[in-house]
């Protein structure tokens, strides 16, 4: 459905997207995954025909962004980072145009508007101006909007940026719920983790590269280990190291890396380790990035989340 | 989800419409929103119905004392084509304020990706700004009598074709400026240091005739000159500059913006 190749995208002299090449199948939901500039948006902006390529290319539903860019536009919806309704008109009208540009059937104009409206449930406001929406009532009426013309590909570029987590579980409910009905790939840019685990496939982009593209389990399973947290005294090290497990001090804690945390737990338990704040933690896509670029992707403070990062690092300098 | 089906219909949207079609429809579609929200913005709506009739009568009554220009014409009548023409620059400018405006609420991206011809999304916010001028020039002739001047239906007619021209050209040059323009402030500043040129130096409220040779350098530069000009050959049955050359100026100045806007477009 989207296919990239060795595309690049250079600002003057910065190189916003270095030579990537990627392919996203029909019906999936491919999400790319990395930090603030590393070229998610300039990439979205470049297979939307926002901007052309200074190198390379890509076809979108079998149609060249740079030659058949109409067709292109006519294949794919997209709900932008930033707000993009027309804040003086109603919920209605912003739809209502969206179908007119999109050139929607007139007799199905209206069945449609309706049936989004209901979905984001935003029926009850359909008569209202826009600019007495909040935040997440405006995304929800983009999200709405890009669905409504039917596009065989959608882009969602950061769809929950500045949304509180509650909103944001929401509009991902709403998401899932508008791809199952209009059957529709989607393609969308986040830095969160968790909503990269909702896609079928990630691909991790850092500083303009790919990195790596698989599914989230699969990136999990490469990096392996699990982690069992244990609090840190002297005896409980030598008790851990005693069952020949590998073991390192962070602070008040120990931390105990596993290929199979189940087996190693059987160990610990009967081994006579204090089992004081025990833990457990699976690889997480941010452990993937972590072991991929050797940065976390946002800055987080305290917290066990730290520690493991810091053990992971340390692991990597082994 | 909800059990109703009503949507099925999948592919691509529309249909071939060639691309002439294409274009005419993406204009209309452009065209209609900004009509849908300039009726809703009711201030702007109505003010700027009320403008040109209170710069007639001030700047009318006002300055009457002062000039005469001959013993048929009165002097608020001698200005009446050129207010009309104000009206047209304002409307203009305001084509401009809704592509700084589009921008700014990001509503314009949401137009750049459509299925649109970029040259749609300029003739639909040129049709846009001319309708609007359209109206307001269309007012003040309502006013016409008030201060003594009457028209045959014909006239009329003639005068609304000639600010259609003019309002496309100005329209035009609202857009150009604001195709490089990112914040609604500077687009203010720069609109202002061209409408009151456009206006002061176009013979709207004094003859050209009598001008001091550098004035009227300035002034026969200016396209709007030649509108004015035009505008009062039909009320007054009076102009400056021979016929052909009035036609020529404005219709070339619209032909050169109306290409600049596309052009500039085209490269977002």
């Amino acid at each position: 459905m989207i296919k990239v190749d060795r595309l690049v995208k250079k600002f003057d002299d910065v190189v916003a997207v270095d030579d990537i090449s990627f392919e996203v199948k029909e019906g999936e939901s491919f999400g790319f995954l990395g930090p603030n500039g590393a070229g998610k948006t300039t990439t979205i902006r470049i297979l939307t025909t926002l901007i052309p390529p200074t190198s390379g290319g890509a076809t979108v539903d079998g149609y060249d962004i740079k030659k058949e860019s109409d067709r292109v536009r006519e294949s794919i919806g997209i709900i932008f980072q930033e707000p993009s309704l027309d804040e003086r008109l109603t919920a209605y009208d912003n739809l209502y145009f969206h179908a007119a540009l999109y050139r929607v059937p007139k007799r199905e104009i209206k069945p449609r508007i309706e049936k989004a409206l209901k979905m984001v449930e935003l029926k009850k406001f359909k008569d209202k101006v826009v600019n007495t929406f909040s935040g997440g009532m405006k995304r929800r009426l983009e999200i709405a909007r890009g669905f409504l013309h039917m596009p065989r590909v959608l882009f969602l570029d950061e769809p929950t940026l500045g949304l509180d987590p509650q909103t944001r579980r929401v509009i991902w409910e709403y998401i899932r719920n508008l791809k199952d009905d209009f059957g529709v790939t989607l393609f969308l840019t986040t830095h969160y983790m968790e909503e990269a685990e909702e896609s079928d496939r990630v691909g991790i982009i850092h500083k303009g590269k790919i990195i790596s593209v698989d599914s989230p389990e699969n990136m999990k399973k490469r990096i392996g280990r699990d982690t069992i947290v244990l609090s840190n005294s002297d005896g409980n090290e030598r008790a851990v190291r005693s069952l020949g497990l590998d073991v390192v001090r962070a602070g008040d804690k120990l931390l105990v890396s596993v290929d199979s945390s189940e087996d190693a737990l059987k160990k610990i338990l009967k081994g006579g380790v204090s089992l004081e704040n025990l833990a457990v933690k699976r690889p997480t896509l941010e452990d993937v990035f972590i072991e991929l670029t050797g940065t976390a992707i946002a800055d987080e403070s305290g917290g066990t989340m730290d520690v493991v990062k810091q053990a992971v690092r340390m692991r990597r300098m082994r | 989800m909800s059990g109703e089906e009503i949507v099925t219909v999948r592919g691509k949207t529309g249909g071939d419409w060639g691309i002439f079609g294409k274009f005419l429809y993406g204009t209309y579609i452009i065209w209609l929103r900004d009509m849908k929200r300039l009726i809703r913005d009711k201030h702007q709506f109505f003010g700027s119905f009320a403008r040109p009739i209170l710069w007639l009568l001030i700047l009318g009554m006002g300055l009457r004392p002062v000039f005469t220009v001959n013993d048929e014409v009165d002097y608020i009548q001698y200005i009446f084509p050129g207010i009309i023409v104000m009206s047209l620059i304002f409307s203009g400018m305001w084509a401009g304020i809704s592509v700084i405006w589009d921008r700014e609420f990001g509503f314009l991206k949401e137009i750049l990706v459509a299925p649109i011809p970029r040259t749609s999304i300029v003739a639909g916010k040129v049709m846009g700004g001319a309708t609007q001028a359209l109206l307001q020039g269309s007012i003040t002739i309502f006013f016409a009598p008030v201060i003594g001047l009457r028209f045959a239906f014909f006239d009329i007619l003639l005068m609304i074709a000639i600010m259609l021209i003019i309002s496309i050209a100005l329209a035009s040059l609202g857009i150009v400026i604001a195709s490089r323009m990112y914040s609604y402030e500077g687009f203010g500043t720069v609109s202002n240091f061209v409408i009151m040129p456009l206006f002061f130096l176009s013979g709207a409220i004094y003859p050209v005739e009598t001008l001091p040779g550098w004035l009227k350098v300035l002034v026969s530069l200016n396209p709007v000159t030649y509108g004015v000009d035009l505008m009062r050959g039909v009320v007054l049955g009076m102009r400056s500059f021979p016929l052909t050359d009035d036609i020529a100026y404005i219709v070339g100045f619209g032909v050169a913006m109306g290409g600049l806007a596309v052009l500039l477009f085209r490269k977002y």
